[in-house]
């Protein structure tokens, strides 16, 4: 019997030994099979089609087209590439003001007959109606050719108006734009700081100042997320507006700030690992030389621990990326790209957090969402790589 | 000659030290700010009771149940299947492709974001296998969050026994599991114990994991099974920060969250410190 326990144990141990592949690998599946959809989304919202007038010479119109015909932006067919013509936006509202409920028939039985009496009277038409309402004989009508979302579009689309209508715009550039200038500025914060710690901690405290210093940066490691937010968010944000003179405190300094004191903890202790792995007899040498001991860190240790200190950027630059909320809380959000630090900005991350809850399952804009799940898996995926290659590479040369 | 030296080594390690003190600094700042605001909301009423008025008003007790039955949940999942994960890579296998494979996919699964796991656990555990928004779903997610951390300190703790206990249980008789069961692991108790303690922490603070998976915005009522939806510490303040009703009349409240969420993570971080303290006494 208590073998028998015993190589249930063992197989299980066993089994247990590939849940790290498997959650992995189930990531990635699920991730990207959300995601992939969205390339085979239509460029116009679920359930509803585009419709122009039969004469019309203009076949197909891509997200960005769409959408600024209906924005007003652009008003003649030409641009478009049709004739000379005025475009006239007919919404789908607009049918109730042209008949009554009474002409529209019982559940609006005789909808789909009224528009397409209204559109085939007006060769220069673009009408935006749910796909069930469609007339059935398209006689006078035609329905725009319909363009799947394109890699490009998402990729290099400048503009992320996901609720956009008739056609949202998943350009994530701006988001990507934002997400790096963030962690890029935090960065550059948290490098001297996270460094010059991690030196006095291995090289310089005494045993008394590491015994106070190493459970505080532990602790700042251990603050959740949502409190460095909330911090940042009453404390920070109103300081950068006071001094910057600014109308909101809520920008991407205020983001990278609150970045550069979370991805510390991580620098700090990575960093001082590579130098406490330096051999005694490194240090030994350099003093005998006659070196002091200021000497000896940045001839000797610093140089030595380089690939260390190089992985401990890299790991702290994929903590940022990848940090949501406290992002998400001070960095104001506003999805457009940054001209500068002093700007509302929104990284990758905080757009999933705060627009994931409104998508529709299953939609374009829910695909678009779990595409940006993908880009920033494999973002912070090649981040961790490098930073296994840099710290596993061999730093002594002859 | 002499004397430059000297003092550019004073100089610098003036720097090195407002460094490392500006960075305690930091820590005091933001616990000293969340504290004092905080602690004259702290009361029993404001522990044990829900939030009324709009959340501007009573307690936040939901919240403290839903984080605790999420921390319940998440290590009853994570800690099994990452200590026997540790156990294979450690004891089981040589040192080749297969360990080498595991441990990158470690590495990565610890370096992906938070809120990709709340994106796939909103796949697969909430719309895929259809436990909706609930207890299961948040847990399980959270589980595989902190499912590296488990694995790594299990690891660390036991490379950390010497060879020479596994040789000498060996020696005497003993197979395989009974050395692993006798041996190794209670000598590497103190520093696994000390790890999953430090993932509680990290489980009661994530917000990002659970947004899409089991957090309530508002739900005054405790739930009743692992297929409940509820409220939680981290979510709930975020809630109160960003969108409550009344952000302002709600700050206080938020003050007294926030503090209870850094008191839960402070006393977890002790928690550990002292457990390995006294085993390390007792060696």
């Amino acid at each position: 019997m208590k073998r028998l326990i015993d190589t249930l144990i063992e197989q299980l141990i066993k089994m247990s030994g590939a849940v790290t592949e498997i959650t992995v690998l189930l990531i990635i599946v699920f991730l990207f099979k959300e995601g992939a959809g969205l390339f085979n989304a239509s460029e116009v919202e679920k359930g509803y089609t585009v419709l122009v007038h039969s004469e019309n010479t203009v076949e197909r119109l891509s997200p960005k087209e769409l959408k600024e015909v209906f924005d007003g932006n652009i008003e003649n067919w030409e641009k478009l590439g049709g004739k000379d013509e005025a475009i006239r936006i007919f919404r789908f509202d607009e049918i109730f003001s042209i008949y009554t409920e009474d002409e529209l028939g019982k559940d609006y039985v005789l909808l789909p007959e009224k528009l397409e009496e209204v559109i085939s009277a007006d060769p220069t038409i673009i009408a935006y109606i749910p796909q069930k309402y469609l007339p059935t004989n398209l006689q006078g009508i035609k329905e725009l050719a319909k363009m799947n979302i394109s890699l490009t579009d998402f990729y290099i689309g400048k503009e992320w108006i996901p609720t956009a209508t008739p056609a949202p715009l998943f350009g994530i550039l701006p988001l990507l734009l934002g997400t790096l200038l963030v962690s890029f500025i935090a960065i550059l914060i948290a490098i001297p700081l996270g460094v010059g710690v991690a030196i006095y901690l291995a090289e310089i405290a005494n045993e008394r100042v590491r015994k106070l210093l190493k459970p505080a940066i532990e602790l700042l490691a251990g603050i959740p997320s949502v409190v460095y937010g909330f911090f940042g968010l009453v404390v920070i944000a109103p300081i950068i507006q006071k001094i910057g003179g600014l109308d909101l405190g809520e920008t991407a300094f205020a983001g990278s700030l609150v970045l550069a004191i979370m991805a510390l903890p991580t620098i700090i202790s990575i960093a001082e690992d590579a130098m406490r792995t330096i051999p005694k007899a490194m240090r030994d040498a350099s003093l005998a030389l006659g070196a002091t001991k200021w000497q000896t860190i940045y001839k000797v240790i610093i140089p030595f621990a380089s690939s260390g200190i190089a992985a401990a950027v890299v790991l702290g630059i994929g903590r940022a990326i990848g940090e949501t909320m406290a992002v998400l809380m001070v960095t104001g959000n506003a999805a457009v790209i940054p001209n500068s630090i002093f700007e509302s900005v929104r990284t990758i991350p905080a757009t999933i957090a705060a627009e994931l809850g409104e998508a529709p399952g299953g939609g374009a804009h829910y695909q678009a969402l779990f595409m940006l799940g993908c880009v920033l898996f494999i973002i912070t995926l090649i981040i961790s790589i490098v930073a296994e290659v840099i710290s596993s590479r061999k730093i002594i040369k002859e | 000659m002499m004397q430059t030296k000297k003092i550019q080594e004073q100089i610098a390690f003036t720097v090195f030290r407002l460094l490392g003190f500006l960075v305690l600094g930091v820590l005091l700042w933001i616990l000293g700010f969340i504290v004092y605001n905080g602690i004259s909301v702290i009361s029993w009423e404001f522990i044990f009771s829900a939030p009324t008025d709009g959340m501007t008003g009573g307690g936040i007790f939901p919240a403290i149940v839903g984080t605790f039955y999420l921390i319940i949940g998440s290590t009853l999942f994570a800690f099994p299947l990452g200590i026997m994960s540790a156990i294979y890579t450690v004891e089981y296998t040589k040192n080749n492709w297969l360990t080498k494979c595991i441990r990158i996919m470690t590495n990565n699964l610890a370096s992906i974001p938070s809120i990709v796991f709340g994106l796939f656990g909103m796949t697969l555990f909430v719309n895929t296998l259809g436990f909706g928004d609930s207890i299961i779903a948040g847990s399980l997610t959270l589980g595989l969050l902190i499912l590296p951390v488990v694995i790594r300190t299990t690891e660390e703790a036991l490379k950390a026994v010497p060879k020479t206990y596994r040789l000498g249980s060996t020696a005497l008789g003993a197979n395989k599991i009974q050395t692993i069961k006798r041996v190794v692991l209670p000598t590497a108790f103190p520093n696994i114990i000390t790890g999953l303690i430090l993932s509680i922490g990290r489980v009661s603070g994530e917000t990002a994991p659970i947004l899409f998976t089991v957090a309530a915005y508002f739900l005054p009522k405790l739930p009743h099974s692992i297929f409940d939806q509820v409220m939680a510490l981290p979510y709930h303040l975020y809630v109160l920060a960003t969108s409550g009703t009344d952000i302002e009349a709600a700050r206080p409240i938020a003050y007294g969250t926030a503090l209870v969420l850094i008191f839960i993570v402070l006393l977890m971080n002790s928690l550990a410190v002292i457990i390995k303290k006294r085993f390390e006494k007792n060696k």
